[in-house]
């Protein structure tokens, strides 16, 4: 695999496969039942120039969890980005100091660009409305770990389509292995035409709605996202899509057995609390899983290997 | 070039012609060229003439310049299927090919407005890739957004 996770398309669907069975190795070294310092004497730099709880915190337990340590650029607005200080020179500054580095930005691109100006590997925690492939690999890991593969299943994506780099990222990872997507969304939150148009030329069967209640009784998946209010250009434009879909525990009555429900997390109110006890939730352990993912792709491209795989 | 088309404009001794130009684009060219403000050159300039090939064009000629492969290759932007020759003493001395390879370095910036490479001080090179050649197709390298080929002539380095 390349030095950097950037995109998905940095990994082969082999490599993405090899990846998850690494992650499920380590799965007792994330429950803190094994302990296992792979990474230990390693240093990740997590720098995330925007909010983040999940993608942030299980970086650092996964590095933590491997013997590791980590350190953060804390507050942005206490950080030298405020005196306006260049990406390209904060990045330099952290390639001198770590091993690894996770970002987030809200600029667009700002994972590729911090990977050509360092030497050590740069993981995308999110950049903009691009990519967010590190949540990609927790969510393979998530489906995979439900339904025992990856191939032919039927995946509704729902809610902020256009705006969410979690759906722009899992939706080109699915489409190589052959998923059906289902993209619920309203029109003006739709998958960018530039994503569905490359999907298209891979060959991916895509089905667009704004219909959600139609699309259970068919789905393996249900992915719900927040409508981001943040990246609304203005209020009222996200006034008249705020709440659009809520999923509750009586929609779910038509669904397949072994049907699950996906959130990346946080919800506002896209999933009712009473679908939290029902068998169709996955959303706490796919936040779970984001630990073990994160472990497997930092081993990986700091090239230490998972004990018990075949090489 | 027909007979009809010479008289418009002069032959020159020594430059560069750039003949089949798509026709309403030659100022974009010699903006694009980065030669639109160069002063020590005499620049012919002839707009929506008839032609065979294309119904109307331009073309631009350069006295006593004679345009490199680098700056040529930037034409392919907008003018892909241009003619180039240069010019020695009233004769063509060599046509060049308006080429375009995979990637587009320091010649625009990503027309995405949310792009990192929006802001100024970031040092590092503005790189499109060529995604397609013909049309051209264009994506930034680091955002990875298409590019708007009409805004893209704004954001010429």
């Amino acid at each position: 695999m390349d030095d950097d996770l950037i995109t998905m398309d940095d990994l082969t669907n082999d490599e993405i496969i090899s990846l998850l069975d690494d992650a499920e190795r380590l799965l007792p070294v994330a429950h803190g039942s094994e302990y296992l310092p792979l990474l230990q004497g390693k240093l990740l730099a997590n720098m995330f120039f925007e909010p983040s709880t999940r993608t942030r915190m299980s970086f650092e337990t996964a590095m933590k969890r491997l013997g590791g340590d980590v350190v953060n650029l804390g507050d942005v607005n206490s950080s030298s980005a405020v005196k306006g200080e260049t990406l390209y020179d904060t990045m330099r500054m952290v390639d001198g100091y770590c091993d690894i580095a996770a970002l987030r930005h809200p600029r667009q691109g700002a994972a590729q660009y911090a990977a050509d100006a360092c030497a050590i590997p740069i993981m995308n925690g999110g950049d903009g409305a691009g990519h967010h492939p590190t949540q990609t690999l927790l969510d393979l890991f998530t489906i995979r770990q439900a339904h025992g593969r990856l191939d032919g299943l039927t995946v509704a994506l729902v809610g902020d389509l256009r705006y969410g780099r979690t759906v722009h990222s899992l939706s080109h990872a699915l489409a190589r292995f052959d998923c059906n997507l289902v993209f619920i969304s309203p029109a003006q939150l739709a998958m960018p035409a530039e994503i569905v148009s490359d999907l298209t030329a891979e060959g991916a069967n895509i089905t667009e709605t704004e219909d959600l209640y139609g699309a259970i009784p068919d789905a393996d998946v249900i992915y719900m996202t927040r409508i981001q209010k943040e990246r609304f250009p203005d209020e009222d434009e996200y006034a008249k899509v705020a709440g659009i879909y809520k999923l509750t525990a009586a929609d779910l009555a038509g669904a397949k057995g072994e049907m699950i429900v996906m959130h990346p997390l946080p919800r506002v109110n896209e999933v009712s609390s009473d679908v939290d006890g029902t068998r169709h939730a996955r959303y706490f352990e796919q936040a779970f899983n984001g630990v073990v993912a994160r472990m497997a792709l930092m081993c990986r491209l700091l090239d230490v290997d998972v004990p018990g795989g075949d090489s | 070039m027909s007979a009809g088309e010479m008289r418009r404009v002069t032959a020159i001794n020594n430059g560069t012609v750039i003949d089949h130009i798509p026709a309403g684009t030659a100022l974009a060219v010699l903006r694009m060229l980065g030669i639109s403000d160069d002063r020590s050159s005499p620049i012919s300039l002839v707009m929506n003439v008839p032609s065979s090939k294309h119904g109307r064009k331009d073309i631009i000629k350069v006295e006593d310049r004679e345009l490199t492969q680098n700056e040529l290759d930037r034409l392919a932007l907008i003018a892909p299927k241009a003619s180039v020759a240069i010019i020695r003493s009233y004769s063509v001395a060599e046509k060049r090919e308006v080429t375009i390879g995979d990637e587009l370095v320091n010649i625009a910036s990503c027309t995405f407005s949310n792009c990192i490479t929006i802001n100024p001080r970031e040092p590092q090179d503005h790189r499109l890739r060529v995604v397609n050649g013909d049309p051209i197709e264009l994506r930034c390298r680091y955002c990875g957004r298409p590019q708007d080929m009409g805004e893209l002539v704004d954001n010429l380095l």
